[in-house]
């Protein structure tokens, strides 16, 4: 067996060159598929994906339909071409799995009840993946949610925090998450200051669960400052152009 | 308490107020503060807290009028799609004007697939589905005009304050504008040129529908893409 890969080097800095407590580069925007009802695009780190939400609308097939909130269905999907070893298309074990935890991430968040016998879908497409992809898919759904005008609670962020090295880190990405100690993924909804998601992967002493769980969620609340960026951008701009003619 | 500037940007989940307020459009409230469910822009009233949002979708109302395609023809009557999450019903009895007869009357011969009705909602909740009357003058089946769609969240905005800015359309675009709750808007004009204007003049009221004194950009706008046409017609004339 190969030698085990250093994670944190001498200097106390991770493989990518980050400090512990330090998230990825993150860029986000809104509108951008024209044929969704809302549609939202993150690159966090190498991680690229996009998300899009269609309704409310009809249910198809209709006995889904529930009489008293809408239908939130969520399908996480990776792109074959987005990790190193080709992935085959059709939707695997874990897939599946991150697909109904990011819906029930998201679920407490919007007023399904408003909107009976509907269905709300939201489609999650990862381009191109580098760790933490569940969390950063989280996160640009409740944008395309925003962005579709689906009423809202409050918007969700996803961040995880995790242990490589036996140094307490913030933002995992792909080799850290494989060859680290630990992992908690964790989505958090800022102004209610709620959780709702919460996972850990590895083997952590319940000190160090409570300072990953902390440092998750100052990680979202960093996060969130980004997203309200990205909603209030759109409109800004427009303003912004609207006042530049007049002047 | 106000946590915001009126007229700022805000996203769901924001505080906007806390104390003895009432919750307005687009907002909740839990225990005395209230909240953002929507990403717009937040309107502090005497009493009223609201947001007016950027985008949202039409959830039908009864009194609303509203443009609506015909999707399917039934035994008793129509489906219609009124670009809201539920489908619409037009019965047979509401479209008629004489009673309705199953065994002799072809309801295609009235509607077809494909046809579209300005029509207002008689009954709507949370059980039932909507359902549609064209029984009352100005209703009735489209026959002639252009459609444009936009965000049912900016209607207000293109009917403006007592109606200003819609009657500014219509009378610097020479075009009858009807406007469907649901975001669908007729226009019909004089000449395809006119729609043309209208329909522009629509879209951009939509797209910046946020900012303030848009009448008055809009009313310049046209006035001078009308100039602007004068004069190409006068090239060709020489």
């Amino acid at each position: 067996m190969s030698e085990k890969i250093r994670l944190i080097n001498e200097d106390g800095l991770r493989v990518d060159g980050r400090r512990p407590r330090d998230l990825r580069s993150i860029k986000m925007e809104i509108g951008v598929l024209s044929n969704a009802d809302g549609s939202a695009y993150i690159e966090q780190g190498r991680n690229k994906i996009l998300a899009a939400v269609y309704g409310p609308r009809e249910v198809h097939p209709r006995h889904l339909a529930l009489p008293d909130r809408a239908l939130l269905r969520c399908r996480y999907h990776m792109a074959p071409f987005s990790v190193e070893e080709r992935k085959s298309p059709a939707p695997s074990r874990r897939e599946i799995e991150l697909s109904k935890v990011i819906k029930e991430a998201l679920e407490p968040a919007i007023f399904l009840e408003k909107f009976p016998r509907t269905s709300i879908d939201i489609f999650i497409e990862v381009l191109q993946a580098d760790g933490g992809t569940r969390c950063a898919g989280t996160t640009v759904a409740a944008l395309a949610l925003a962005d579709a005008g689906i009423p809202m609670r409050d918007l969700v962020v996803a961040c995880a925090a995790g242990k490589v090295d036996g140094v307490l880190v913030l933002d995992l990405n792909d080799i850290e998450d494989k060859e680290g100690e630990a992992d908690v993924p964790v989505a958090y909804m800022p102004n209610l200051g709620l959780i709702s998601l919460l996972q850990m992967d590895g083997s952590l002493t319940i000190e160090e669960f409570n300072q990953a769980l902390n440092l998750a969620i100052e990680g979202c609340k960093q996060i969130y400052n980004l997203q309200r960026e990205a909603l209030r951008a759109r409109y800004v701009t427009i303003k912004e152009d609207v006042e530049e003619c007049l002047r | 308490m106000f946590f915001f500037e009126n007229r700022q940007v805000v996203t769901p989940g924001d505080l906007l107020a806390e104390g003895d307020y009432i919750a307005g459009n687009n907002t909740y409230k839990e225990g005395s503060k209230i909240y953002a469910s929507r990403l717009g822009l937040v309107e502090y009233g005497e009493k009223v807290v609201q947001v007016v949002a950027l985008n949202t979708f039409y959830i039908p109302s009864v009194g609303d009028q509203v443009i609506g395609k015909i999707e399917d023809v039934n035994i008793n009557g129509w489906v219609v799609n009124i670009n809201s999450p539920y489908k619409a019903t037009l019965r047979a009895s509401e479209a008629l004007n004489k009673p309705y007869r199953q065994q002799k009357d072809d309801l295609t011969r009235f509607l077809d697939v494909g046809d579209l009705i300005f029509a207002k909602i008689i009954a709507f909740d949370r059980t039932i589905d909507p359902v549609l009357t064209i029984k009352e003058p100005g209703l009735g089946k489209i026959t002639q005009g252009q459609i444009v769609k936009v965000s049912p969240a900016k209607i207000p905005r293109i009917i403006g304050r007592k109606a200003s800015m819609i009657n500014m359309l219509k009378r610097e675009t020479e075009c009858k504008i009807t406007v469907g709750q649901n975001g669908i808007i007729l226009i019909s004009g004089p000449s395809p040129e006119h729609e043309r204007l209208a329909i522009m003049a629509i879209e951009k009221i939509a797209q910046e529908a946020h900012t303030s004194g848009l009448t008055d950009r809009i009313t310049e706008m046209i006035r001078k893409e009308k100039g602007a046409r004068n004069e190409r017609k006068d090239q060709v004339n020489k």
